[in-house]
């Protein structure tokens, strides 16, 4: 579903600040594949999901989703085909739209944009039922403003979003990382409800190895621009948090310091 | 002291126009547009030179609104597709925008007294002079608020309050901010351009130096609506918009009245707009000085 091949990217090019973030990274998703991606800060996580989701082009290297090569496609054409949700609560909605105004813009992610009425009442009942699903009250809360949402409730919200006309790849960047730890588990199981039900090939960045684990059915770890672990099937399943902690040692040759990624 | 209020609420009423289009770049789309200074006159000027060459005022208005998009489509490529700062894009397109309105016009103004003008018909079924003005500039106002009120609540309309309200958001779903963000400085600008043409035509002349301070009035204006009628929805808000444009009219009217030199005004209007933009931190300031540590974002 997912076919990246020898990606490289690297920031600030000949500048003192120059940054060689991906070097050479290579991966290959099956469909309803559910992917954890773990590694300590610069490993390159987020900026291989971004590279994907198209924030900027890669210097070497080729994306390819379902077959079709979007390696130079502009963010908005690529977002056709993918659902993103961000680190940032507040980067995954429009905060002056409703709820329902904010579903309808991702219900057309794929479509062209005309001067039919942004949302129609036919739309609004269907969002009411999927709101109910999810739980947080929000069905009764349809014209509510974003910015008067809590982060989780926005978090919750996105993953709705991104889900709502079955994307051929969901991308969640560290989605969880600033909710608060009573909410995060929440906003996981609904992410896991939502990409079961479509069974959505996904790639989930996380800071945090109990995530990673207790998550999807793959998991790859990153280091140094590089994929170090790439650890399927029933090897994960039976994965510790310290079997992860050893493995990552042996792979990379360097302790593993990421006192974050311990936490939780 | 009626032929003062009645002077203010028709020059209101067609300022409200161009109030509307400042709206529309400095809220909906977050991005302040400094061309509106340039196609104000753009848009007078083009309406002037086709009603004074004998053409139909209607006929001339309407390019004036298309003359004022055009101003908006420079701006908007200037500043997505060549990534000039957005204030930037907006006074080359206004320092541009004075050559072209002194070729347009021939001259450095144009009288259009005793011609035919959008007003004439109104006065000739009996209305007098301003109030016919005020009638055409209500429906005026009535119809673009209208009609732009449609549009934000079309699927196009909310692609561009999206990419106001979060441009990342907006690509992530599929929105092309580039079109929606040339898109909405063309409506803005024509508004703009549809009340430089209106005023000219009610003034009787139009001259390159009309549009100085257009920006400031429109913010003024903007202003006086936002921190007089804390309203939340955009309709209320193109009402109250309009009511905005009057009363800053009526405040200039009165302090004129008062023995405020006119050329002090652009100093006057400046200030207040000044503080009334202060006003919110002023306001910040005390109420946390009021209630310790209820004033911390409620968004972590």
């Amino acid at each position: 579903m997912l076919d990246i091949k020898n990606l490289h990217k690297t920031f600030n090019i000949g500048t003192p600040i120059e940054n060689h973030v991906l070097k050479g990274v290579s991966l290959r998703l099956a469909p309803g594949d559910y992917v954890t991606l773990i590694g300590g800060n610069g490993a390159g996580k987020s900026t291989l999901l971004n590279s994907v989701a198209g924030t900027f082009f890669p210097d070497e290297g080729s994306i390819t989703i379902d077959g079709i090569d979007v390696t130079s496609l502009p963010e908005h054409k690529r977002a056709a085909y993918l659902g993103r949700v961000f680190q940032d609560p507040m980067m995954g909605t429009a905060t002056t739209m409703s709820i329902d105004e904010n579903l309808a813009l991702a219900y057309r992610r794929s479509k062209r944009r005309t001067l039919r009425w942004g949302v129609t009442n036919k739309e609004r009942a269907r969002y009411r039922e999927l709101l109910a699903n999810l739980e947080l009250g929000l069905e009764h809360r349809m014209s509510d403003k974003l910015g008067l949402l809590s982060g989780g409730q926005r978090q919750a919200l996105t993953l709705l979003m991104a889900t709502l006309t079955q994307p051929k790849v969901l991308l969640l960047d560290e989605h969880t990382a600033a909710l608060d730890p009573k909410t995060a588990p929440k906003v996981l199981e609904i992410g896991d409800r939502l990409i079961a039900q479509h069974n959505l090939t996904t790639m989930m960045v996380t800071h945090n190895m109990k995530n990673a684990i207790q998550h999807g059915n793959r998991l790859i770890m990153m280091s140094g621009g590089r994929i170090v672990l790439d650890i399927a099937g029933e090897e994960k399943k039976r994965l510790t948090v310290e079997d992860l902690i050893a493995k990552f040692s042996q792979a990379s040759g360097e302790e593993f310091a990421g006192d974050q990624a311990l936490l939780g | 002291m009626l032929a003062l209020f009645q002077g203010s609420v028709s020059l209101g009423l067609l300022w409200a126009v161009m109030t509307i289009g400042v709206f529309l770049t400095f809220r909906i789309l977050s991005t302040p547009d400094l061309s509106v200074e340039g196609t104000i006159i753009l848009g007078a000027a083009t309406a002037a030179r086709i009603i004074s060459e004998g053409g139909d005022p209607f006929f001339a208005t309407f390019l004036a609104i298309l003359a004022g998009c055009l101003g908006g489509l420079v701006t908007g490529v200037l500043h997505t597709k060549f990534k000039i700062p957005a204030i930037l894009a907006g006074i080359l397109t206004m320092i541009g925008s004075y050559s072209i309105v002194i070729r347009i016009l021939g001259a450095s103004n144009v009288s259009l007294l005793r011609l035919t003008t959008v007003f004439t018909f109104l006065q000739d079924m009996g209305l007098s002079n301003r109030n016919a003005v005020i009638v055409f500039g209500l429906v005026v106002v009535a119809a673009s608020g209208a009609l732009l009120y449609c549009f934000l609540g079309t699927e196009l309309g909310s692609a561009v309050r999206a990419t106001g309200s979060n441009r990342n958001m907006a690509r992530a779903q599929g929105i092309n901010t580039d079109t929606t963000t040339i898109l909405c400085l063309m409506i803005s600008n024509g508004l703009v351009a549809l009340t430089g043409a209106l005023v000219a035509q009610n003034q009787g002349f139009a001259s390159v130096d009309m549009g100085m301070g257009t920006i400031v009035i429109g913010l003024a204006s903007l202003i006086i609506a936002e921190v007089l009628f804390p309203v939340r929805n955009v309709w209320s808000r193109l009402i109250t918009l309009a009511a905005g444009a009057v009363l800053y009219r009526l405040i200039i009217a009165v302090v004129l009245e008062l023995g405020m030199a006119p050329t002090d005004l652009r100093l006057f209007t400046a200030i207040t707009v000044a503080l009334a933009l202060t006003l919110p931190l002023i306001r910040d300031k005390f109420s946390k000085m009021g209630s310790h540590g209820k004033g911390g974002s409620k968004d972590a």
